[in-house]
């Protein structure tokens, strides 16, 4: 058993056509690693893995935290997931985004709200609360995102090319307050991005894929 | 020849647009005339008055009320069938999902005779034991399709005590000479020429056109909302409900309209299943109907003109939706 946080353990996935041969990575508590790799290689195939959004790998085994994880499911992990996409819920406000995991988990309402405005302080999001997220711009958007995945203080925060799309100015902001966020929650982190730049700017190590 | 454009060596000739432009205004203008002398020729065979006398009869305000309640049942019925249904053949793939999908199709493409026939020999003629001994077999059939196929487990544990149970309660029931008519009568929902029925023989059809609806609203609403709700902490239902069901709500509103629509145009089921006795199971399509068989062609010509009306609206309502982001 590894003292990592995250181990992966010869993890096979196949998706249709796809088959993602066997990877193994070690991740430490608190460590932010950045997983690079060519366009298909199965690096987002292999992050949806990890967070349970697909059937469980062919083979080999997941362990989080030092509990297997491998087919447990996705709510049952204890993870954070920022997805390309970044996937807002269109109808809800962005502090019903942030309450929506502290909410469903049955937290206390003024524990929520403390985690709430805990949060959107650090993420500089207190005067966006009541806004939904068709009045956002990207790197708002990405900040809400970052805060609805942190809210249940997750084991490990998955990043999926969170900052694609931005502009330079927005990018290097955003990556700012990732960086911030990560060392001030102490959550370990697995950052996916095919940015060389990026990569090196974030993570405390870089693994390649493919 | 319109226009000719010199190049190095050869003549490049445009031909004209106008003849393709003038066949297609042709067309839609010939196809919208005939819709529109069909709606006018009503119009033209109905005074006001003969209008409003009919619509002062009472057993034809007991019809407008009676379309009323059962399309609005029908409407509703559908939706509750047509989100789960929908849903499943949007989000999940599974083996036989084709043929499942080209099932539902089915009460579309059928004569609606054939609808209302089958349901009056399934409630009359079919005794339960045989009723149990069909979805036993069918049942059977899908269990050893799956395992064949090597299908979904719990699925094929879910088919195998299918065909348990209704095996067992075919045998149980086996030599009784009670109908399935019998049954729901006994219990208080009488079907066969009763109101009652006049919504199941709605239902097929309109049904069929929910599920259609409903399954391309979750096609246009992406997976990755669910699967962010999932890491949050959802099930798949919790999802749905909490997250994708207040992004469908106006494919949920068009896929009621649709239903609602398809259950006012209903006729042939209606007739052959519920009848069309006068105050009882009148319909305003089978109202129509008996208009005619007394020779009260304006009376009929008044119904089609509100039947029309009906229909328009709804239409109007659902593209309004689709406009506002509803999937129709």
């Amino acid at each position: 058993m590894s003292d990592g946080m995250l181990m992966l353990e010869n993890v096979t996935v196949q998706a249709g056509n796809f088959v993602l041969s066997p990877f193994s990575l070690d991740i430490g508590e608190g460590e932010c690693v950045a997983l690079m790799g060519p366009s298909g290689c199965g690096k987002t195939t292999l992050l949806e893995t990890i967070c349970g959004l697909r059937d469980g790998p062919v083979g080999g085994r997941i362990v989080l935290g030092g509990m297997e994880v491998t087919n447990l499911s996705p709510g049952a992990r204890g993870i954070g997931l920022v997805p390309q996409d970044i996937a807002l819920f269109p109808s809800l406000t962005v502090r019903e985004q942030i309450e929506f995991g502290p909410k469903l988990h049955g937290w206390e309402p003024e524990e929520v709200k403390a985690r709430v405005e805990s949060l959107a302080g650090d993420l500089g999001l207190e005067k966006l609360l009541s806004r939904l997220p068709e009045g956002l711009s990207g790197g708002e958007a990405r900040r809400v995102a970052l805060g609805r995945a942190l809210a249940l203080r997750p084991q490990l925060l998955c990043l999926d090319e969170a900052l694609s799309g931005l502009d330079e100015a927005r990018h290097d902001e955003v990556l700012g307050v990732i960086r911030k966020m990560i060392e001030r929650e102490r959550v370990t982190a697995l950052h996916v991005t095919h940015s060389k730049k990026e990569a090196e700017a974030i993570a405390d190590r870089v693994v390649l894929m493919g | 020849m319109e226009k000719s454009i010199r190049s190095d060596q050869k003549i490049w000739r445009v031909r004209p647009e106008w003849p393709f432009l003038l066949f297609l205004v042709f067309v839609i203008a010939a196809y919208i005339g005939l819709l529109l002398l069909m709606v006018g020729a009503n119009v033209l065979t109905v005074s006001w008055s003969q209008a409003s006398e009919i619509l002062k009869d009472a057993d034809i305000q007991h019809s407008i009320i009676l379309t009323f309640v059962t399309c609005t049942a029908t409407a509703i019925l559908s939706v509750f069938v047509s989100v789960p249904v929908g849903y499943l053949l949007s989000r999940y793939q599974f083996r036989g999902r084709a043929f499942v999908d080209t099932l539902l199709d089915i009460p579309i493409l059928l004569p609606p005779l054939i609808v209302g026939l089958s349901l009056l020999i399934l409630f009359n003629r079919v005794s339960p034991s045989a009723c149990c001994g069909m979805l036993a077999g069918g049942a059977l059939i899908a269990a050893i399709w799956g395992i064949a196929r090597k299908g979904d487990r719990i699925v094929i544990r879910f088919l195998v005590g299918g065909v348990v149970a209704f095996g067992l309660l075919s045998l149980v029931s086996s030599g009784s000479e009670t109908s399935l008519e019998d049954i729901v009568s006994e219990v208080g929902f009488p079907m066969t020429f009763h109101p009652l029925g006049v919504v199941l023989a709605q239902f097929p059809v309109a049904a069929a056109f929910a599920v259609r609806t409903m399954k391309t609203t979750f096609d246009q609403i992406s997976p990755r909302y669910e699967e962010v709700a999932m890491t949050l902490g959802c099930n798949r239902g919790q999802a749905l409900l909490r997250v994708v069901l207040p992004l469908a709500s106006k494919g949920v509103v068009a896929a009621g309209t649709m239903a609602w629509a398809r259950a006012l145009g209903e006729f042939g089921p209606i007739l052959i299943f519920a009848g069309a006795t006068r105050g009882r199971t009148e319909v305003l399509a089978t109202s129509v109907f008996l208009e005619i068989n007394i020779g009260n062609l304006p009376g009929a010509a008044a119904l089609s003109l509100l039947m029309i009306l009906l229909a328009v609206s709804t239409l109007l309502i659902v593209r309004y939706l689709a406009g506002r982001g509803g999937a129709v």
